[in-house]
């Protein structure tokens, strides 16, 4: 393990370090061993999308021929994009994940930071209450049951608003912008409190713009959390106009349910085949993911790990 | 996720002395600290709504609850409703041995793949490499069960890419995706192939912490490369690995919804009914509301108790648990 463990912190020439003595570098078996091991794990994720990326561009007669799949595409053909995006239940499905992807986000970012600034501010009447409140909710949850039993009370059944509200605040977010907060240097706050800045302007001017990093994180795993929700939707939209793109995944390409001429947009020479039809809708929700992936993976170990996870 | 250490109020509130700011009546506090509560309002409100109001509609699990009535009016059932899980229902059995025997399967398979590939990851001596492996296996913990379920559907299903792949060489295909028998493998797998990157995250972490200087003496020791695994890393990843497991063991009964319920019409009720897909359907779904809420709140209160009890063991073994008690 010296050998791993040097490799934390390069230059490894900076420490001594014994050499030569077999028990300190990894042997060939352990090293094939890891290779073929991560090789194996990066192709079973790679492959898929590989294949449903390609399906999804290939050309009719060659998925027909590779019998529904193709790993590489003789050529480019976009029949299948064209076809659910220019109109029909995809285009509706896909605006609506946007709409409430972004109402659902910014509105999330709004009550968590507040709320977190809130709960920074220590010292002030109810505040422990409030943060055990908050801390204690993670430790249960309601029932899916009750919850949708309040969900239909406040009427928002088949309401988009049913896919945002219930889970506009999570409770570990709202822990993780208040550590952030909470770190910020007291001096800096004070400073301001005697120039006479109100709650507001300390907020507004100081807190939020030098917590844009953490901001950022907790806002993009809204975003995905928005995103990616199915189950709200199964829940509370029993209208299907009203349903987002996770929804159609799951009726046309997990389900299977054969898409419709009407079903699809106008702008279509020829039916594309269902499984490259399939494989664009899936290639449609997956790209937003992609595209935040590297910002999610950057900020990971900056904003949460060492907000939150201390110790 | 859920591992909270509140380390920032301990040493922020030496500076301000609780007992000099209570003396004031409450009212002029709430005055004073308007602006503060404005603040927390719209958040602690979503809050109370969605996370405490809705446990008050547990009644319904006490309740011959009918919809149209309403919680005032339907009439009270006392424990009627509970004796389903006691008396034999081969349906909730069914349920209660799924969840049980798949919370098994991924405390002893599932658990320690991510340690393995951790160490495997540090262990790495090209930082680069180490970085290109994570970004592929951390990528799909970000998409959702209805695209990890189409995309298992596209890849071992009938028509999919293995089975298309066999098929045009002459071989016999796979039956896999809707085959009731090798539904928990499916399960298994998905779970493995969505999770194991993103979890290696917390174990990396902390193994980028453990003391260099330990290696160096354990290797000045003479103890080999496994020994020191055994004695060096282990020790320090020990703390990381039972905390992750008593969340674990607190969510016993949860598992995987939205990953079956995505894929229980095809295999059958049998094969796939956990907990929470019984509540589901039988509530929500079946319109049997008090028998599927005192599951429900039965299963919340056993999952609660599982928590808390298994913060006590840590903290007998000297380990730091969830929260303080």
């Amino acid at each position: 393990m010296t050998a791993s463990t040097t490799a934390q912190d390069r230059p490894a020439s900076a420490r001594p370090r014994p050499r030569g003595r077999l028990s300190d570098t990894a042997g060939p078996l352990e090293k094939a061993f890891k290779a073929i091991v991560l090789t194996v794990a990066c192709a079973l994720v790679i492959i898929p999308f590989l294949g449903i990326v390609s399906t999804s561009v290939a050309p009719a007669d060659q998925v027909t021929n590779a019998g529904g799949f193709v790993l590489l595409p003789r050529e480019i053909d976009l029949t299948a994009y064209r076809s659910i995006l220019s109109g029909g239940v995809v285009s509706r499905a896909l605006l609506i994940s946007i709409l409430v992807t972004g109402v659902g986000t910014a509105l999330s970012l709004v009550l968590t930071a507040m709320l977190a600034w809130a709960l920074s501010r220590r010292g002030t009447v109810g505040n422990r209450a409030m943060l055990l409140l908050v801390l204690v909710s993670l430790l249960f949850s309601p029932g899916m049951i009750p919850t949708y039993l309040v969900v239909r009370q406040l009427g928002l059944i088949d309401s988009l608003w049913a896919l945002i509200i219930p889970t506009a605040v999570s409770a570990f977010n709202v822990i993780v912008v208040r550590a952030f907060f909470a770190n910020l240097p007291e001096e800096l706050i004070d400073a301001a409190r005697i120039d006479g800045a109100t709650e507001w302007q300390i907020f507004r001017r100081i807190a939020l713009p030098l917590s844009r990093a953490v901001l950022a994180v907790v806002g993009l795993f809204y975003g995905v959390g928005y995103w990616n929700a199915f189950f709200n939707a199964l829940l509370y939209i029993n209208d299907a106009a009203k349903w987002p793109l996770q929804m159609v995944l799951r009726t046309y390409v997990v389900n299977g349910t054969e898409m419709g001429a009407s079903e699809m947009g106008t702008v279509v020479e020829h039916a594309p085949q269902q499984t490259t039809t399939q494989m664009a809708i899936l290639v449609i929700s997956i790209i937003p993911i992609v595209i935040v992936y590297p910002f999610l993976q950057r900020h990971f170990a900056k904003g949460v790990l060492t907000g939150a996870v201390k110790g | 996720m859920a591992v909270i250490e509140d380390t920032a109020p301990e040493t922020r509130r030496a500076s301000a002395p609780p007992g000099s700011r209570r003396q004031a009546p409450l009212l002029v506090r709430i005055l004073r600290d308007r602006t503060v509560l404005l603040f927390a309002l719209p958040g602690m409100l979503v809050l109370i709504a969605f996370q405490y109001y809705p446990l008050l509609g547990n009644v319904i699990a006490f309740q011959d609850f009918q919809p149209y009535l309403g919680i005032d009016e339907s009439l009270w059932s006392g424990f009627r409703n509970f004796s389903i899980l006691i008396s034999n229902d081969p349906a909730f059995l069914n349920a209660l041995t799924n969840t049980l025997i798949l919370t098994l399967i991924q405390a002893v398979l599932v658990f320690p793949l991510p340690i393995v590939l951790a160490l495997i990851l540090n262990s790495l001596m090209s930082n680069r490499m180490r970085q290109i492996v994570q970004s592929i296996l951390y990528l799909p913990h970000f998409l959702s069960w209805v695209i990890v379920v189409a995309v298992f559907q596209q890849m071992l299903g009938g028509s999919g890419l293995v089975n298309s792949f066999l098929r045009s060489h002459g071989m016999a295909t796979l039956d896999i995706i809707g085959n009731a028998d090798l539904f928990r493998a499916l399960l298994t797998s998905q779970v493995i192939w969505k999770d194991t990157g993103w979890a290696t995250i917390l174990f990396l972490a902390v193994l980028a912490g453990i003391d260099k200087a330990l290696y160096e003496a354990a290797s000045v020791d003479g103890a080999s490369r496994f020994r020191q695994m055994l004695h060096v890393t282990l020790p320090g990843m020990r703390p990381i690995i039972i905390l992750l497991f008593i969340l674990q063991l607190g969510s016993s009964l949860t598992v995987g919804f939205e990953q079956i319920i995505l894929q229980q019409a095809a295999v059958g009720v049998d094969a796939s009914e956990v907990l929470d897909t019984y509540v589901y359907n039988e509530g929500i779904a079946g319109g049997q509301w008090g028998t599927a809420a005192a599951v429900g709140l039965a299963k919340s209160v056993v999952g609660l108790i599982l928590v808390l009890t298994a913060n006590k063991i840590a903290h007998a073994f000297g380990e730091q648990g969830v929260y303080k008690a």
